[in-house]
């Protein structure tokens, strides 16, 4: 059965008919506050529902019980602060109760009921989150970037997202019917943001066995310089469906949605994501939402020992590799040859073989998708 | 609140069990990751509530929500 959301109710936060004209017609009269494409992102999540239960930014006190109980004010796990940063000068003048206008590109995007405005410790908030205060983790750096105070309060969506993938976006509300059309019932997620190479396709194989079908989540959103570009991804996956995969057992959907880099944490919240949208078993790999050495390889699986209330069935799945012995795709659990007959497939090389213009071998990546990744003039994010 | 009242404010509170059960409990959790009844307590009934939200929930598409979703599902070549 289709997983119930996060809380027990799909949020839906999106402006609609009568009411979206009068937001649009208020939104113009109020005091304007400028956000960046990702708190756009944030905007959005939470207006469709990938974020339920939150209806806004988080207040002070959800905010303080997620960094340091990784649980909300109501005891409901959740693990990323979602939070909307401010200078005091841009919200002089506005107070608790007022209702402001957030602007992305010139135009008012949502409306906020202004319900606290506070200070935080952005340092406290990086060592939570992130485990680390180096400013070599992405994460950490655009915390510490971050302005002075903290605004919590419910959003209304006054402006949907534009892209040009946006034929391949599905929200929670669709995703839920799909499958119920389908007759799925048991969903397995697969989150990425990469091109599928042959441990990719193994690890969802895997996870197939057992499920309905398979929710394949490529994340379009702000990623890192050299992280591969959305339309590479669709574009990969579709050949890799196309000539690998039964009919009728995949969804490619885009999810719209920020890359925190946050390891154990952002897994968690992954999951509930994908909880939201219907699945009943999310997949995690080796370093899930990883950069870097900041977390174990495995660290992300343990964190989720602390949440038998999850709602959603992580599906600890090893790294794959091939085995000349065993003569295809294995996993340590199953195969029991030494090190010596096997092939790790490397992110790093794949990403400098194709940077080079070069095909891959097909123990690493079809070759189906490989064209189709080689034929991308520059398929790396800058 | 500031967050010293934060704080302060109390994260627990008490609930009563039998001290049959609570001995009881104390003996299945020596030798195991749990550090007390408390805390092995806590993760035993966050797991049964949350089974038991699970079961009360119903989704709530209007008949003319779920229309137009499906419309654009297989206008978009996904039904």
């Amino acid at each position: 059965m289709v997983s119930r959301p996060h809380g027990g109710k799909l949020v839906n936060r999106v402006a609609r008919s009568k009411r979206l004209e009068h937001l649009r017609a208020e939104a113009r009269e109020l005091p304007r506050i400028n956000i960046s494409y990702e708190r756009y992102i944030d905007l959005l999540d939470i207006a469709h529902g990938a974020f339920s239960p939150l209806e806004g930014f988080l207040l002070q006190e959800d905010y303080l019980y997620v960094l340091d109980d990784m649980r909300l004010s109501n005891d409901l796990p959740w693990t990323i602060p979602i939070v909307l940063d401010v200078d005091p000068e841009e919200i002089s003048g506005v107070k608790e109760g007022d209702d402001i206008a957030l602007y992305y590109g010139g135009e008012p995007v949502a409306v906020m009921r202004v319900e606290e405005i506070y200070g935080w410790d952005k340092k406290k908030h990086a060592q939570s989150i992130y485990k680390t205060l180096d400013t070599g983790h992405p994460g950490v750096k655009k915390t510490l970037e971050m302005k002075e105070l903290l605004v919590g309060g419910t959003i209304d969506l006054i402006k949907d997202l534009e892209h040009p993938l946006i034929h391949r976006i599905l929200w929670p509300a669709e995703t839920r019917i799909l499958f119920r059309e389908k007759g799925w019932k048991k969903i397995v997620a697969f989150q990425t943001r990469n091109v599928p190479h042959r441990g990719h396709e193994y690890v969802q194989k895997a996870a197939l066995t057992f499920t309905d079908g398979i929710l394949i989540h490529p994340l379009i959103g702000w990623k890192k310089p050299g992280d591969y570009r959305d339309e590479v991804i669709f574009a990969a996956y579709e050949a890799l469906i196309k000539h690998y995969y039964p009919e009728n057992v995949t969804v490619l959907a885009g999810l719209v949605m920020n890359m925190r880099y946050a390891g154990p944490r952002e897994a968690v919240h992954h999951a509930i994501v994908r909880k939201n949208f219907g699945c009943t078993h999310f997949i995690i790999g080796r370093d899930h939402a990883g950069v870097g050495d900041y977390y174990g390889p495995y660290e992300a699986w343990e964190i989720f020992d602390e949440f038998p209330d999850l709602g959603i069935v992580p599906l600890f799945i090893r790294e794959a590799f091939y085995c000349k012995k065993c003569g295809g795709m294995v996993n340590e659990k199953i195969c029991p040859h030494p090190e010596e007959y096997r092939v790790r497939i490397s992110g790093t090389k794949l990403r400098k073989m194709i940077r080079e213009g070069k095909m891959p071998p097909e123990y690493m990546m079809r070759p189906e998708v490989a064209k189709v990744v080689l034929s991308f003039k520059d398929p790396f994010v800058h | 609140m500031s967050p010293r009242e934060l704080e302060k404010r109390g994260k627990y509170t008490t609930v009563s069990i039998p001290v049959t059960l609570y001995n009881r409990i104390k003996k299945l959790i020596k030798d195991t990751g749990f550090t007390s009844v408390s805390q092995y307590v806590t993760y035993v009934l966050r797991e049964i509530v949350a089974a038991h939200e699970e079961a009360r929930y119903e989704e709530p598409f209007s008949e003319e929500d779920k229309k137009k979703i499906l419309e654009k599902l297989r206008r978009l070549g996904y039904i």
